[in-house]
């Protein structure tokens, strides 16, 4: 039947044309769904997505103990050599030496915030910090290093 | 009471007084030509504000809010900017054609403003084939788009020129096709006489439901005929960087810019005057009552709130739809908007010999 195809067809389009015009007539009248931040204007009560990926950062508690084992997971799964780790051997009390990071280094200005590292790592010691304003005058200043100085690795993290 | 027509009666008659008719009628002109000019400027200020806005809300933005109360002020500082951009002309163009084809496109929409009425008794010049003339005239776009396409040198323009040929050419025919169907039940060209056989009710409610059809048709066929999206494959920006205009800055970019929201315009004024009764406000048959009441809002207000209300509704499609491919547009002409206006045509005219109408 392509006459009854036909008028199918005229009636489906015209179905979905009108159901996508319903949606953006819904957008155009209800008007708090508008998601624009007016950004250096309402800096102090600036709300971010959940998601919004900013920078790596590694948290730390109030013992200044974090949670990096050391084991380069996401070294290799940083696309573009953004995390490099410097792993140390510390002597347990027990006198077996054990594998521990010296440093964390993270340049920023490679970063493209793919958030490859932070799903590779298995003990959850990097996260994604929602601060954006990352403009320096230094390239030098982009390297950070994450762990802060004599930190070591929490209890009960393997 | 206070009215267009009442100035223009009022100033026609001063002016006969004062001077021999002959000088009074190129001093009219003159006073037409001016107001046209400022009408178009006032018109491309508001519709790109407006425009600018609607689709920050359909796209759940803010849009302009910097400049002026509201960001009302945004395209007045757009076009001082543009007027003191340099008018470059590429060392390959044709350039003579490449200066004159804005122009082109510009007095191809002036012209199309001369038989619509604005309000009771004020249009200016009412021809007993304006719809004739609009349909005539309107092709006539097409020449600047082509000129500036292929006066530019370069394949983008000569592109988009070519598509924006076939698009119009092929548009033409379901938008004179609808446009018909209100001639066939008026029995008139005459854009007055059109209006006022809408006096016991607009013609998209007297005309039942194939009037309608024809009423979105010609949406639709307009929408393609002034190139704007989901049809704007002249300009088409991700595929033609700017399609026609590519070459064209400061001002010669900006009286193209301008001609399409006077085309829109224009075309949703005839829209408006053909289906929603131009000036003519909402009478419902004889109610009497209701139509006095009705009066009371003045004709320019009816005519100007008919044609943004259409205006807003093809900003709605631009914000809505993905644009087409060249392919789907032409099919979308060829097999569907031209039988089902044909049929829809034979349906009006049916219709209007038998008086199955209002």
């Amino acid at each position: 039947m392509f006459l009854k195809n036909y008028i199918k067809e005229v009636f489906g389009a015209v179905k979905s044309l009108l159901t996508g015009m319903r949606r953006t007539g819904y957008y155009f009248t209800h008007h708090k769904e508008i998601i624009t931040q007016q950004y250096p204007d309402n800096r102090d009560t600036l709300a971010l997505p959940e998601r919004f990926r900013g920078e790596v950062v590694m948290p730390h508690d109030e013992k200044n103990e974090h949670r990096c084992t050391g084991c380069t997971a996401c070294e290799l799964a940083c696309p573009n050599g953004t995390i490099k780790v410097i792993t140390k051997f510390d002597i347990t009390p027990d006198g077996k030496k054990k594998k521990a990071i010296d440093k964390l280094v993270y340049h920023l200005e490679l970063c493209t915030m793919c958030n490859l590292c932070i799903e590779a790592c298995p003990s959850d010691a990097i996260k994604m910090a929602q601060n954006f304003e990352h403009s320096v005058y230094d390239r030098s200043q982009l390297t950070k290093v994450l762990n802060n100085p004599g930190s070591k690795i929490m209890d009960g993290v393997e | 009471m206070w009215s267009l027509s009442g100035i223009t009666t009022s100033i026609q008659n001063a002016l006969n007084s004062a001077f021999n008719p002959t000088f009074a009628l190129i001093v009219e002109m003159v006073i037409v030509g001016v107001c046209v000019i400022g009408l178009f400027a006032m018109l491309g200020l508001i519709l790109v504000i407006m425009e600018r806005k609607v689709s920050a809300y359909m796209q759940v933005r803010l849009g302009p809010n910097r400049v002026g109360p509201k960001g009302m002020l945004q395209s007045l500082a757009d076009t001082l900017k543009l007027l003191v951009k340099e008018g470059l002309t590429p060392d390959g163009a044709d350039k003579f054609l490449f200066n004159l084809a804005p122009f082109v496109a510009m007095i191809a929409s002036m012209l199309l403003l001369a038989p619509i009425a604005f309000a009771r008794d004020f249009q200016i010049w009412d021809i007993n084939i304006g719809v004739l003339f609009i349909s005539a005239v309107s092709s006539i776009s097409v020449i600047g788009i082509l000129m500036a396409g292929w006066a530019s040198n370069n394949k983008y323009s000569l592109l988009g020129a070519m598509r924006s040929g076939a698009q119009i050419v092929s548009y033409e025919l379901s938008a004179g096709l609808s446009v018909l169907c209100i001639v066939i039940l008026t029995g008139s060209l005459k854009l007055s006489d059109i209006i006022q056989s809408q006096e016991n009710g607009w013609w998209i409610f007297k005309g039942h439901i194939p009037v309608i059809i024809a009423f979105v048709i010609f949406l639709v066929a307009v929408t393609a005929e002034t190139n704007r999206a989901p049809f704007d494959l002249a300009e088409a920006e991700s595929e033609l960087t700017a399609g026609f205009h590519t070459e064209y800055s400061g001002m010669k970019f900006a009286l193209f810019f301008l001609a399409e929201y006077v085309n829109v315009f224009i075309v949703c004024g005839i829209g408006a005057t053909l289906f929603l009764g131009g000036w003519m406000p909402l009478h419902i048959g004889n109610w009497h009552g209701f139509n006095h009441i009705m009066d009371f809002i003045p004709s320019s207000i009816w005519f100007f709130g008919k044609t943004f209300f259409l205006i807003f509704v093809i900003m709605w499609f631009r914000w809505t739809f993905p644009r087409l491919r060249i392919d789907q547009l032409l099919n979308l002409e060829w097999k569907y908007l031209l039988p089902i206006s044909m049929l829809n045509m034979l349906l009006v005219t049916l219709m209007a010999i038998m008086g199955w109408h209002f």
